[in-house]
């Protein structure tokens, strides 16, 4: 067992998968004897050298084209788009060409890359440091999406993510960077597209991802102090999206909340609203409530940005209101 | 412009460059044909004039080098050796099509042939093309890519971006622009701030600055082969621009009508094919070998067409099949 940060916990991800298996290469911009803007790339450039772990101009379309010409002729690149805002300058790489080219070549291709990124606010870095582009990435068919929300996930994940032979989109949230937990030795796999229980109580269920667990997590806490016991669910994953670990937490409370960072409008507890509609109307109690940013490009400073993103306050005050308490 | 003499190929590989010629022509004035009559549906664009560039190259690449394609890709895929049939019925969205209808014209792919796939975005191919050079480097295999693009898709970020990445990673690649002085409808010298779009940038990048006759299926062989060797030696990536002209229209029925006639004349007594027959008679071939590579070829397409026309419709079992590597689309339990 060791006390790891979120930072180190991707680096150690990425380092266990690149000793397995020497088709793993990592590229990015200052990504190598730098160790990432981030820092989640610590070690490995010592630990792989400058071949494996390989350092890029400003060139994202470049970074991800070189990626997905490399993944579809048998090597398994991680690379990194340093902020996840940085995608809409080769979301064409990614939309367009990553995603569609298995379908579109009658699967004559497979692209087993991942693509990680710094994501969502909390930083107080203005509107074009700070999105939570998850649904960005969760409405493209062709794309995996995993967003983890602790360093054992992180590990865990980042394994999975490099063995599965389809692209994924790796969203780190920049907030969680310096977050720490103990996490045992060894080889850690995961596997995606499985939620995970984190918290159980009868009275309703809080999902949510990412930077968004520990507070409702923390939410949870005070909420069952005031008598409403929540169960907590971390999506994890939101393609593949495990959607039998929800339907069955929302059935045994009656009652779902969503607890998403991205701005209002297609987030995802949008999609799980709809499925849960759909699937499970006769179990709920009550209406499905989603806590989100506003749908507003973000504020950069401290004050304003801590009352767009969801807070502990505002989780337990929806769900406590909600719950009629 | 870069001259060469016609000593480095014998005749019978001239032949055969008379015959990959002959074949992406016939292929395509065929596919032509078929879209007017409704089989072919969609959108297709023709390489109808700038055949010498497909088949010049892929003379000069390895079996197992890497072809990187436009949307204008047909003669590129044909040239790597991918037979008339699947490509025509993909054309025609037939389950006998090479990727079974789902890509269609301007996405032709045949990984077992070298052909890593045809691009419908401007540039984005460029940037992928590094990738496969960049594996290739890294697993040690001496292969190289070689990725086609336009005049018109030297404008575009993709382009400088992977330019200046092949440049500094050293990276087997080849980029060829095949400037046919157009982009889409609008003459290239016009929005281009160098007159030629390609060569003029090599600098940039730190490469030299080559052009050639792209016409001339000789002088492009010669410049493949010396771009592609010295990829595969480890010198890094070349840039060539290749000047050819496109006798029809950008896509599907457009008469391209916003080009001069003395142009379209010129360019059309310079068309590649009757240059090419014409010096291969100078050089001791027979009319009658060259008619009867004609014939043959002429056979080929017919009994492609009735292939392509033959082959099912798909059916909804295709739909949902290879969204994944696992085969299948599914985005939930
Ligand atoms: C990013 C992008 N912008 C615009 C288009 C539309 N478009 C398709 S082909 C084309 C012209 C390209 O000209 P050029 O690169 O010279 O190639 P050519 O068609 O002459 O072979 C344009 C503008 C596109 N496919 N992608
Ligand atoms: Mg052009």
């Amino acid at each position: 067992m060791a006390q790891l940060t979120f930072r180190e916990a991707i680096s150690r991800g990425i380092a266990q998968e690149m000793r397995r298996d020497d088709t793993v290469l990592a590229i990015g911009e200052d990504i190598g004897a730098a160790g990432g803007v981030f820092k989640g790339t610590v070690g490995l450039f010592e630990e792989f050298g400058p071949v494996r772990v390989r350092d890029t101009p400003i060139s994202e379309q470049a970074i991800l084209g070189a990626a997905m010409g490399a993944a579809m002729t048998g090597l398994k690149p991680i690379a990194e788009i340093m902020f996840s805002d940085f995608f809409a300058v080769c979301w064409d790489i990614v939309v367009n060409e990553i995603a569609k080219s298995r379908y579109m070549t009658n699967g004559q291709m497979t692209f087993p890359l991942v693509i990680r990124s710094g994501n969502g606010g909390g930083l107080r870095f203005g509107a074009q440091h700070s999105q939570s582009v998850e649904n960005w990435a969760m409405m493209v068919p062709g794309l995996k999406v995993v967003v983890p929300s602790n360093a054992l996930d992180v590990i865990g994940l980042m394994a999975a993510a490099v063995r599965d032979p389809d692209p994924v989109i790796f969203l780190e949230a920049k907030s969680l960077y310096a977050s720490k937990m103990e996490v045992p030795d060894g080889d850690i796999v995961d596997t995606l597209g499985s939620a995970k229980v984190l918290r159980q109580g009868g009275d309703a269920t809080l999902v949510a991802l990412g930077a968004m667990v520990p507070k409702t997590l923390k939410a949870a806490e005070e909420l069952a102090a005031a008598g409403i016991d929540c169960t907590v669910v971390d999506v994890r994953s939101l393609v593949p999206l495990d959607t039998t670990t929800i339907l069955r937490e929302v059935a045994a409370t009656g009652r779902l909340f969503t607890v998403e960072e991205n701005p209002r409008l297609c987030g995802w507890g949008g999609e799980l609203s709809s499925i849960v509609s759909e699937e499970a109307f006769y179990d709920l109690d009550g209406p499905i409530v989603r806590i989100t940013t506003p749908h507003i490009p973000l504020p950069a400073a401290d004050a304003l940005e801590d009352m767009a993103i969801p807070s502990v306050e505002r989780i337990v005050a929806t769900v406590t209101t909600s719950m009629g308490a | 412009m870069t001259t060469t003499t016609s000593t480095a190929l014998d005749l019978d590989a001239k032949l055969e460059l008379y015959r990959v010629q002959v074949a992406l022509r016939q292929f395509e004035k065929r596919a032509y044909d078929l879209f007017l009559e409704n089989y072919v549906k969609g959108t297709s664009h023709l390489s109808l004039g700038q055949e010498a560039i497909a088949a010049g190259f892929a003379a000069a690449m390895r079996s197992d080098d890497y072809t990187f394609a436009t949307y204008r890709g047909h003669a590129h895929t044909l040239a790597r050796g991918v037979p008339m049939t699947p490509v025509l019925a993909e054309l025609m969205g037939r389950t006998n099509g090479l990727m079974a209808g789902k890509g269609g014209s301007m996405h032709l792919t045949s990984v077992e042939h070298g052909v890593m796939g045809s691009y419908a975005i401007i540039g984005a191919h460029l940037p992928i093309a590094c990738g496969a050079a960049w594996s290739a480097q890294y697993r040690g295999t001496d292969q190289v890519a070689v990725c086609f693009f336009g005049d018109g898709s030297t404008n575009i970020g993709a382009f400088h971006e992977a330019l200046n990445f092949a440049a500094i990673w050293k990276l087997p690649v080849v980029f060829v622009c095949e400037n046919n002085l157009w982009m889409e409808y609008t003459r290239t010298t016009e929005i281009t701030a160098v007159p030629n779009p390609a060569a003029d940038r090599a600098s940039a990048y730190g490469l030299e600055s080559i052009i050639v006759d792209g016409n001339d299926v000789d002088a492009v062989y010669a410049v493949a082969s010396a771009a592609i060797e010295r990829a595969r030696a480890g010198e890094g990536p070349s840039l060539i621009e290749a000047l050819t002209y496109r006798h029809g229209g950008h896509s599907r029925a457009d008469p391209g009508k916003y080009r001069p006639d003395e142009e379209v004349a010129q360019w059309l007594a310079k068309d590649p094919i009757p240059m090419y027959h014409a010096r291969l008679l100078a050089e001791g071939a027979s009319e009658e070998l060259l008619v009867q590579i004609e014939l043959e070829v002429a056979a080929e397409v017919d009994r492609a067409t009735e292939e392509a026309k033959a082959g099912p419709t798909p059916g909804a079992d295709l739909l949902m099949k290879d969204v994944w590597a696992d085969g299948g689309s599914a985005w939930r339990n």
